[in-house]
C-alpha cells in the first residue's frame, strides 16, 4: 500500500502538478488567440509578446509596491497589480487596433494581411519591452514560495518519495479556474457575451440585429489582454520572466489552440493541457514508478523513457499532426477560415 | 563645373587614404544580445581596453591608431552572427576578428566569412572540442581552452569529492554537446556512473519534462552543462523545488553572478570549473582595469584582452595589418622564447616588435597557445559558499 502511495506521490510531483500548471498557463493564452481567431477572424502573432508587455508593466508596478514596502505576505506582491497592468497592456493593444487594425477591418482586407500586420505588431512590441525592461531575466516573485516542500512531506507522512507544492502552483490552478469559469458563464449567459458569440457565428447578421461592432472589438481586445496578462503574470511568478522566452511560448500556445479547434474557447482551454501532458508524460522516466508498483524482482533496469527529453516538441508537434489529419477542424470542431 | 567635379573626387581620395594610413580596425564579434549577453558587455570592454592601451602607445604600425568595430553575434542565430561578420569585413573593412564567443556561432563564421575572405579570427570564449581539428588555414585561434580539457577536469573534480553517480543535462549545441561527451568519457574512464544524459533545448517555456527525467534517474551530483538564461537556472530552480537534487555542478557556463541572484544559500555546497588564472598577469590585469569600473577577474574577460591583444601584436611583429601575414606570427608572440608581456605593457611589446625582437605574450589568461592554436587551459575550481562564488583553487 505505501509502495502504491510513493508511486503516486512521485507522479504527482513530477509530472502531474508540474503539466497541470504548465498546462493552465498555455490554456490561458490559447483561449486570448481562440478569441481573437473566433471573432476577429485572424490569427494574432503578437499574442505572446502581448503576454510579455503586460507581465512587463505588472512587474514594473510589483517593483514600485516593493519599493514602498507593500506586500501581502504569503501572496506575491504582483497580484496586487495585475488589474493595472491589465488596464495599461488593453490601453496599448486597443492603440494598436486603432492605428493598424481598424484600417485593414475598413478596407475589408483578407485575413492573411490581418495575420502579417500582427507580425508587424509583434516586433513592435518586442522591441518596446527590450526597450524598457531590457531583454534580461528578471525575477519578480516574493512572499513564500512554498506551501509545502518536498522534504517536509516526507517527513511529516513518513513516506520515501517527497511532493512539493508551490505557491504559484496552486494559483496557476485556482485563478485559471475562476478565470475560466468566469468567461464561459459570461460568453454563454450574458447579453453581452451573447453578442460576442452571435457576432463570432456570422458577423453581418449580428450587424444586422442591432450589435455594435466595435464594442465587440473592444471587448474582445480587453479580454483577449486581459488572459494573457494574467496568463503571463503566472507564468513569470511559476518561473521567471524573460522577453525572449514569452515570444517562444507563442509555439505551445498555438499548437494548443489548433489542437482544441481554432475559435472553440473550450478546445483552446482543454488543447493547453494536451500541450503540457504530451511533453512531459511521454519524455518521463519511468523506472523509479515501476519500481515502486512492480513486485519484487521485476525492478525495471533501464530508465523506462519512452523518448529522451530532445524530443519533447516533437511530440506536442505529433499531436497536433494527427489531430489535423483526423479531425481538422480541432478535438471540439473548431473555425475553419 | 568641371573643376568642382575633380575637387571632389580629389577631397574624397584624400580622405580614403588618409583614413587607411591611419587607421586599423578590428572587429568585436561578441554576442550583445542573447543567452550569454550578462557576461559579454564586459568582454567587449576588456577588449577595448587592449585597443586603446596599443593605440595610445603611438608606436603600433608606424604610429597608426586602432578603432574597434562591434558586430552582434547573437550566440544562438548563426545566419544573424555570419551577416553581422561579412558586414564587418566589407562594410567597415576590418582586418581580423575578436571573436565570436559562442561555439555554434564561432563555428559558421569561420566557415561562411572567415575562411572565403581570409580573416584572421581569435575567438576569447569558444570551448567547443570541435575546433581542435577544424579545417580552418591557419587562421583561427583562441584564448580560450578546448571543453575537452574541462570536461576531464570536471570527473576529476567530482571524483576527487566524492560522488560517484551524476545525471547530466547539456544544452542542446554544439558547446553543451562538446562538453557533456567528453565529461562522460572521462567519468566513466574514472569511475563514475552517468544515469542520465538528458540534452535541454535553448530558451524555452517549459523545462518541467527534463527536470523530471532527471529525477527518474537520480545520482549523487546533477551537471548542468548550459547557459544560465536559457534554461540553466530554470532546471536548477526545479530540481530544488521538487526536492531531487542537493549538489549541482557547473562548468563555466553556468558561472555568474545571474545564477546565485534569489538563490539565497540554497546552491551551497554545489561547485564547478571555468577557464582561470591565479597568475602574476590576472592580478596585473585586474589592477589595470579596476579604475574603469570593470571586474578583470570576471568570466572571458581576461581572455578577451588578450585576444585582442595578440591580433595587434602580430600585426606588429607582420609590420602590416593584413590577416594573410598575421596569421603567421600568432603562435610567435604568443609563446617563447622572447621577453615576457603582462598586460599594461603591450607598448613594450610593441617597441621589442618593431625592433625585430621577439616577445612571450603572458597575458591575463597566462597565455600558452598549443597546436593548432589554442590554450592550453588554465582553470579555477570554485564553490557556493554562502550564497556567492569562491575559487577553491587554480589547476
Amino acid at each position: 500500500m505505501v509502495d502504491i502511495i510513493n508511486a503516486v506521490t512521485l507522479l504527482t510531483n513530477y509530472v502531474l502538478l508540474p503539466g497541470m500548471t504548465y498546462g493552465s498557463h498555455l490554456g490561458l493564452g490559447a483561449l486570448g488567440i481562440t478569441l481573437v481567431y473566433g471573432i476577429l477572424r485572424f490569427s494574432n502573432f503578437a499574442h505572446g509578446d502581448t503576454m510579455a508587455f503586460g507581465t512587463m508593466m505588472t512587474i514594473l508596478l510589483t517593483w514600485g509596491l516593493q519599493a514602498l514596502g507593500i506586500s501581502i505576505y504569503p501572496l506575491p506582491t504582483a497580484i496586487l497589480v495585475i488589474p493595472i497592468g491589465v488596464v495599461i497592456a488593453s490601453v496599448v493593444v486597443l492603440g494598436f487596433d486603432k492605428f493598424v487594425y481598424a484600417h485593414f477591418r475598413q478596407i475589408n482586407a483578407p485575413s492573411v494581411m490581418f495575420v502579417i500586420a500582427s507580425v508587424g505588431i509583434m516586433f513592435v512590441l518586442q522591441g518596446l519591452i527590450r526597450l524598457i525592461i531590457g531583454p534580461e531575466n528578471q525575477s519578480f516573485a516574493d512572499g513564500a514560495r512554498f506551501i509545502f516542500t518536498a522534504r517536509e512531506f516526507k517527513e511529516y507522512f513518513g513516506l520515501s518519495e517527497g511532493l512539493s507544492i508551490k505557491v504559484s502552483q496552486l494559483m496557476s490552478l485556482g485563478v485559471t479556474t475562476i478565470l475560466v469559469a468566469s468567461l464561459f458563464w459570461f460568453l454563454y449567459n450574458t447579453t453581452t457575451g451573447k453578442s460576442l458569440r452571435a457576432y463570432s457565428d456570422n458577423r453581418d447578421l449580428a450587424q444586422l440585429s442591432g450589435i455594435n461592432p466595435d464594442r465587440v472589438v473592444i471587448l474582445t481586445w480587453v479580454i483577449a489582454t486581459a488572459l494573457a496578462t494574467i496568463a503571463g503574470v503566472l507564468y513569470g511568478l511559476d518561473k521567471s520572466f524573460k522577453p525572449s522566452v514569452y515570444f517562444q511560448l507563442l509555439l505551445p500556445i498555438f499548437a494548443a489552440a489548433i489542437v482544441g479547434g481554432l475559435g472553440n474557447p473550450l478546445g483552446a482551454f482543454v488543447g493547453g493541457f494536451v500541450v503540457a501532458f504530451s511533453e512531459i508524460a511521454i519524455t518521463y522516466a519511468y523506472k523509479r514508478f515501476l519500481a515502486y508498483l512492480l513486485p519484487e524482482g521485476m525492478e525495471p533496469t533501464t530508465l523506462v523513457q519512452l523518448l529522451g527529453t530532445e524530443y519533447k516538441f516533437a511530440v506536442s508537434f505529433l499531436i497536433l499532426v494527427i489531430v489535423l489529419l483526423i479531425k481538422p477542424s480541432g478535438i471540439f470542431a473548431g473555425k475553419t477560415a | 563645373m568641371r573643376k568642382i567635379y575633380t575637387l571632389t573626387i580629389a577631397g574624397i581620395l584624400a580622405l580614403g587614404v588618409q583614413v587607411k594610413a591611419e587607421d586599423v580596425k578590428i572587429g568585436l564579434l561578441l554576442s550583445y544580445t542573447g543567452p550569454i549577453e550578462e557576461l559579454v558587455a564586459p568582454m567587449a570592454d576588456g577588449a577595448e581596453f587592449a585597443a586603446m592601451e596599443v593605440s595610445d602607445s603611438g608606436i603600433f604600425l608606424g604610429g597608426k591608431t586602432v578603432t574597434a568595430v562591434r558586430g552582434d553575434a547573437t550566440c544562438v542565430d548563426a545566419g544573424a552572427a555570419t551577416a553581422a561578420a561579412e558586414r564587418l569585413v566589407t562594410v567597415d573593412k576590418v582586418s581580423a576578428i575578436m571573436g565570436a564567443d559562442c561555439s555554434g556561432v564561432t563555428g559558421a563564421v569561420l566557415q561562411n566569412v572567415a575562411l572565403p575572405n581570409g580573416i584572421v579570427m581569435i575567438s576569447p570564449a569558444s570551448t567547443s572540442p570541435g575546433f581542435t581539428t577544424v579545417e580552418d588555414d591557419g587562421l583561427f585561434f583562441r584564448t580560450a581552452p578546448s571543453d575537452a580539457r574541462q570536461g576531464q577536469l570536471m570527473a576529476e573534480i567530482i571524483t576527487e569529492r566524492g560522488y560517484g553517480s551524476a545525471a547530466v543535462t547539456f544544452i542542446n549545441n554544439d558547446y553543451g554537446k562538446g562538453l557533456s561527451d567528453s565529461f562522460a568519457a572521462s567519468f566513466a574512464d574514472l569511475g563514475g556512473e552517468i544515469t542520465i544524459n538528458a540534452p535541454h533545448e535553448v530558451g524555452k517555456g517549459d523545462y518541467s519534462a527534463e527536470v523530471a527525467a532527471l529525477a527518474a534517474a537520480g545520482g549523487d551530483v546533477m551537471v548542468v552543462a548550459g547557459y544560465i538564461g536559457e534554461g540553466g537556472k530554470t532546471i536548477v530552480r526545479g530540481s530544488l523545488d521538487a526536492g531531487s537534487f542537493d549538489t549541482f555542478v557547473f562548468p563555466d557556463g553556468m558561472y555568474g553572478d545571474g545564477l546565485l541572484e534569489d538563490f539565497g544559500n540554497e546552491l551551497d555546497g554545489s561547485f564547478g570549473q571555468a577557464p582561470g588564472t591565479d597568475s602574476d598577469g590576472l592580478a596585473t590585469f585586474a589592477e589595470l582595469v579596476a579604475p574603469s569600473g570593470l571586474n578583470g577577474e570576471g568570466p572571458f574577460i581576461g581572455e578577451s584582452y588578450d585576444a585582442t591583444a595578440l591580433i595587434l601584436l602580430a600585426m606588429q611583429a607582420a609590420g602590416s595589418s593584413e590577416s594573410k601575414l598575421l596569421k603567421e606570427k600568432v603562435m610567435d608572440v604568443a609563446n617563447a622564447p622572447g621577453e615576457e608581456i603582462y598586460p599594461g605593457e603591450l607598448a613594450k611589446g610593441l617597441e621589442i616588435l618593431a625592433k625585430g625582437g621577439e616577445i612571450d605574450y603572458v597575458g591575463a589568461s597566462s597565455v600558452e597557445l598549443i597546436e593548432p592554436g589554442e590554450s592550453a587551459g588554465n582553470y579555477r575550481e570554485f564553490e557556493v559558499q554562502d550564497g556567492a562564488w569562491v575559487t577553491v583553487s587554480f589547476r
